[in-house]
């Protein structure tokens, strides 16, 4: 047992139920009295500096047998010193489950509650704003507890939250009958410059926001409910749909997550195909992400540029998996075809494009003043600030913090290339455009040495609990017939047990917790989108600054809807 | 000076009593004005869509007519065909008198613009001032516009576009005294008899001062226009649509087609104080050319020509750069702008005082000691420019920073 485990049984004994650390992951199980002075001990040197909230969840235990509780919240902190995570599982009753919160010492906290409590029901005690935030505000029960049955849809067609009592009475004359000179302006969730469906609520003076709150959910399609129902292979298509940009990067943290808990490696040949198809979703995104936001702020011409070398990559995947948005390409223990030779070929003309297509787009925008006065030192993320909202991704290496999880924590034989990781100090809205341009070219090195050194061999495990055996053998004998029959009807046996696989999604960390029951179906699949947290430090970023500058970063975080909601 | 000889003039000959000349401008207004502003807007949208696919490497419009020529067209009978919309709680009234307004605002600027020698609606004495006065016509029709929509979005675009009114009028009203000032007369025919002769006589190269009010009133101009990076009152990403959210069908369409006449009026004020209107640049040419209807063919093909390449160049910023922030384009100017134009007027009237310019060159000189010092001057600045700029390269790149430090 490590010595983080056993400082925290010495240091709260009362309050610790459980210790593990099965398959390398720091696991304390405490009462829900507990959590409070744990947590707030693991944020000090002497606790571990886990200053890092990097998730938080909720698990309905219903189903799993605890004996002396059934709702958990699950916390995931991580030690940006030196890579340590740690999970700490709060337990709670059946029965009226309450927790304090932590959003006053994480900000990003403050989201991660409101959800837990939208789709378990679990009260914080103490928290600002505890209201529903994926589900409709007249939703009635909750959603991911296990006793909530999947089809019970509900209809509800009265209008959106007004929100007006979380914009309060900011600005108003309470001798005037609380007349205000500030006019609310509803900023989405059909405006153009929120691309897909999000709304912002903001007061305005002129044209200068003083208080901003944003309301999300419009996209919700219950992932994660959806996943408990299939296998876990029938998973997979639904990550595409969740940053629908790149969908090959959400492929691939989904199934290495799965591999992960199965405790399975995949062979050289699929890690560097895996690498090759991840790093070229992660420059489509970054494309997509950088025309968007230069057509928001009136530059349509970069637009054209930017998806004009998105179309070759498209077509390259196409080719490779029949697809162009979503991908459904990685499988659970590998790949589900290999490369092909036009593939490597068109593979290789992108990247020798990609450079020239960076240098028009940046030709167009890097030493123009219009742009630079619109993008320098607009919604300022301050270093100290950008961890405590929960930042990863580009957007928090544009504040100067250089955490990559392909660097940090490599999986996928990452560690076999060399790349650098663009950081840049300003974490202003220029500061993230910049380091999206950088990413694209050390993505395309990434991909070049993944080709050069591409290894040969099978693109799929052989361990028979996940791979179903060639088709020729279950034509020809009963064996084998019986082996496909019974992976596709009852699913990939993944053991009991949970982990959480962080991967570095084209917005940031996109984790994947997973709890398996042993029966072959998902018992709680968690998604941590980077993009979640990032939208909720939205108003941090554009309140005092003019709606222009809105515009300009919300373009910068690429929210995606999808991947948002879930 | 003899009287100003007008397109009126021209249909109804010289004899014609005020009444007769009254009506007769109004219908020498009406139709080929008219016409020539539907003919303008459709020939500007299809060279927008032409030339910003270009821009973009696509293709734009093929399949309606050659090279869809006519697409504009099939577009204007859809926009037609559509239901015209008005939202409930609008002020009917003033959300369909806006887009006339806005129109009106545009065409009645083409009064004054002209087509030729002689083609011209009317040579006011005022002419400039005319223009300076009507030019802001527009904006109120596209205030009414965003304020009748009773949207909120609408309603930003309205006071946007007022802010943007009060910002580039003064700019643009000290280039315009800046050439009165050289020329000694506000009719635009004066105007553009003075530069009559060699391209030097062009008021662009009058003197160095010339150019910055050129360059002044062509930033102003965009902004007049509504053009990116001005494009504020619209800025589809911010506000949705801006002024014209609310608006569909023919009232959208009016809308538009204002925006494209517009631009080719601005266009065309500029070549006619700075790039010599009607005339070619080249004197024996003029000359060759001689007055008359060989005259009158030739300088209205010059002039439409020298605005729509300007038109062009509109089209070509639009598509290059990013919308200005509201705060930016009041900084530019009024801070930038207007500091620059009136150094420019006191400039250009002192360097008129000591290196005066020959009152009009007929007879093709105009070579003289002023184009000599404009030039020695012009140049010089473009050396210091020159310098700077490597100057600055030099800094941005380490490599070449290291080599010129060794």
């Amino acid at each position: 047992m490590s010595a983080i485990l056993d400082a925290i049984r010495a240091k709260f004994p009362a309050h610790v139920m459980a210790v593990h650390d099965r398959l390398g992951q720091e696991t304390v199980t405490v009462g829900a009295d507990g959590l409070r002075p744990l947590v707030e001990w693991l944020r000090t040197p002497e606790g571990g500096s886990y200053e890092f909230l990097v998730d938080l969840a909720g698990v309905d235990g219903m189903n799993l047998g605890w004996k002396t509780h059934r709702f958990e919240v699950v916390y995931h902190f991580r030690n940006m010193e030196n890579g340590r995570r740690l999970r700490v599982r709060a337990a709670l009753p059946a029965v009226d489950p309450h927790l304090p919160t932590v959003s006053d010492l994480w900000r990003c906290a403050n989201w991660f509650e409101r959800e837990v409590w939208d789709m378990f029901g679990v009260r914080f005690d103490g928290h600002p704003n505890l209201k529903r935030i994926l589900t409709h505000h007249r939703f009635v029960g909750h959603a991911l507890r296990k006793d909530y049955f999947v089809k019970d849809q509900q209809w509800l067609d009265d209008g959106a939250e007004s929100l007006m009592d979380e914009l309060g009475d900011y600005g108003e004359n309470p001798d005037d009958g609380g007349f205000s000179e500030l006019v609310p302006v509803n900023i989405g969730p059909a405006h153009p410059a929120t691309h897909g469906t999000l709304r912002i609520l903001a007061k305005l003076d002129g044209e200068t926001i003083v208080k901003a709150v944003q309301e999300i959910g419009y996209l919700h399609r219950a992932f994660e409910k959806h996943s408990e129902v299939g296998t876990w292979t029938q998973v997979i298509p639904y990550t595409d749909r969740l940053n629908y940009c790149s969908a090959m990067l959400n492929n691939v943290a989904y199934c290495a997550g799965v591999e992960r808990l199965l405790g399975i490696d995949v062979p050289e040949r699929c890690q560097a195909i895996r690498v090759i198809v991840g790093e070229m979703s992660r420059i489509i995104d970054h494309l997509v992400c950088i025309g968007a936001a230069l057509v928001d702020l009136g530059a349509l011409t970069n637009f054209w540029y930017a998806f004009a070398i998105r179309e070759k990559a498209y077509v390259a995947l196409e080719g490779l998996c029949g697809a162009r948005l979503t991908s459904s390409y990685v499988r659970i223990g590998g790949v589900s075809d290999d490369l092909n030779p036009a593939f490597i070929e068109q593979v290789r003309d992108f990247c020798r494009e990609l450079p020239k297509a960076v240098d028009d787009i940046l030709g167009l925008v890097k030493k123009n003043r219009i742009f630079l006065d619109r993008v320098v030192g607009v919604g300022i993320m301050p270093r100290d600030e950008a961890l405590s909202w929960g930042f990863t991704g580009p957007c928090l290496r544009a504040s100067g913090i250089g955490y990559d999880i392909r660097k940090a924590e490599p999986y996928s034989g990452y560690d076999r290339y060399d790349f650098s990781v663009p950081t840049r100090t300003e974490g202003d809205t220029a500061a993230r455009f910049f380091v999206r341009f950088d990413e694209m070219i050390e993505s395309m090195r990434i991909i070049e040495q993944a080709l050069d050194k591409l290894p040969s061999g099978p693109v799929f495990s052989t361990d028979r609990r996940v791979v179903p055996p060639a088709k020729t053998d279950v034509y020809k004998n009963i064996e084998a017939l019986m082996n496909h029959f019974v992976l596709v009807y009852d699913g990939i046996k993944v053991p009991k047990g949970e982990s959480y696989m962080a991967t570095e999604g084209a917005n940031g960390e996109l984790g994947f917790y997973l709890v398996s029951d042993g029966s072959g179906r998902p018992y709680r699949v968690r998604v941590r989108p980077p993009c979640f947290p990032i939208f909720g430090a939205l108003p941090r970023l554009v309140e005092g600054s003019m709606v222009a500058d809105a515009v300009a970063v919300l373009g910068s975080l690429n929210i995606i809807a999808g991947e948002l909601d879930r | 000076m003899t009287t100003p000889y007008t397109l009126v003039d021209w249909v109804l000959g010289d004899g014609a009593g005020w009444l007769a000349r009254f009506i007769g401008a109004i219908l020498v207004w009406a139709v080929p004005i008219t016409g020539f502003v539907s003919f303008v807007g459709l020939l500007s949208i299809w060279l927008e869509r032409k030339i910003s696919a270009h821009i973009q490497c696509r293709l734009g419009p093929m399949e309606v007519g050659p090279h869809g020529a006519l697409q504009t067209v099939a577009d204007g009978v859809k926009l037609l065909a559509k239901e015209d919309i008005i939202p409930a709680d609008a002020d009917r009234i003033l959300f369909a008198f806006a887009p006339m307004l806005a129109f009106a605002g545009t065409i009645v600027g083409f009064a004054v613009v002209p087509f030729g020698p002689g083609l011209i609606v009317a040579d006011l004495d005022i002419g400039l001032f005319y223009l300076a006065a009507v030019g802001s016509l527009e904006a109120i029709g596209v205030i009414a516009a965003g304020w009748a929509s009773n949207n909120k979005w609408s309603l930003f675009g309205s006071v946007r576009a007022a802010t943007q009114v009060v910002s580039y009028e003064i700019p643009m009203g000290l280039a315009f005294v800046t050439i009165a000032a050289l020329a000694g007369t506000l009719s635009m025919v004066g105007i553009v008899e003075q530069q009559q002769g060699w391209i030097a006589n062009w008021f662009l190269f009058r003197n160095p001062f010339t150019w910055v009010a050129f360059i002044i009133y062509y930033i102003a101009a965009l902004a007049e226009c509504k053009r990116a990076p001005f494009d504020l009152p619209e800025a589809e990403s911010e506000l949705v649509s801006g002024f014209h959210t609310e608006y569909s069908g023919m009232r959208f369409a009016i809308f538009f087609l204002a925006e494209y006449a517009q631009m080719y009026v601005v266009s065309a004020v500029a070549a006619v104080l700075f790039l010599g209107g009607w005339y070619t640049g080249i004197a024996p040419l003029d000359a060759a050319i001689g007055g008359g209807t060989a005259g009158m063919v030739v300088g209205a093909g010059v002039i439409v020509t020298k605005s729509f390449l300007l038109v062009c160049v509109q089209m070509w910023l639009r598509w290059t750069l990013p919308r200005i922030r509201l705060d930016q384009m009041m900084y530019l100017c009024l801070k930038v702008l207007m500091p620059f134009g009136m150094l420019t007027l006191v400039g250009s009237t002192v360097w008129e005082h000591f290196l005066p310019s020959p009152a009009i060159v007929k007879d093709g000189g105009g070579w003289t000691g002023n184009t000599v010092m404009t030039g020695v001057v012009v140049a010089a600045i473009g050396t210091v420019a020159l310098v700077a700029y490597v100057r600055s390269v030099i800094r941005a790149t380490p490599s070449l920073r290291a080599a010129s430090n060794s």
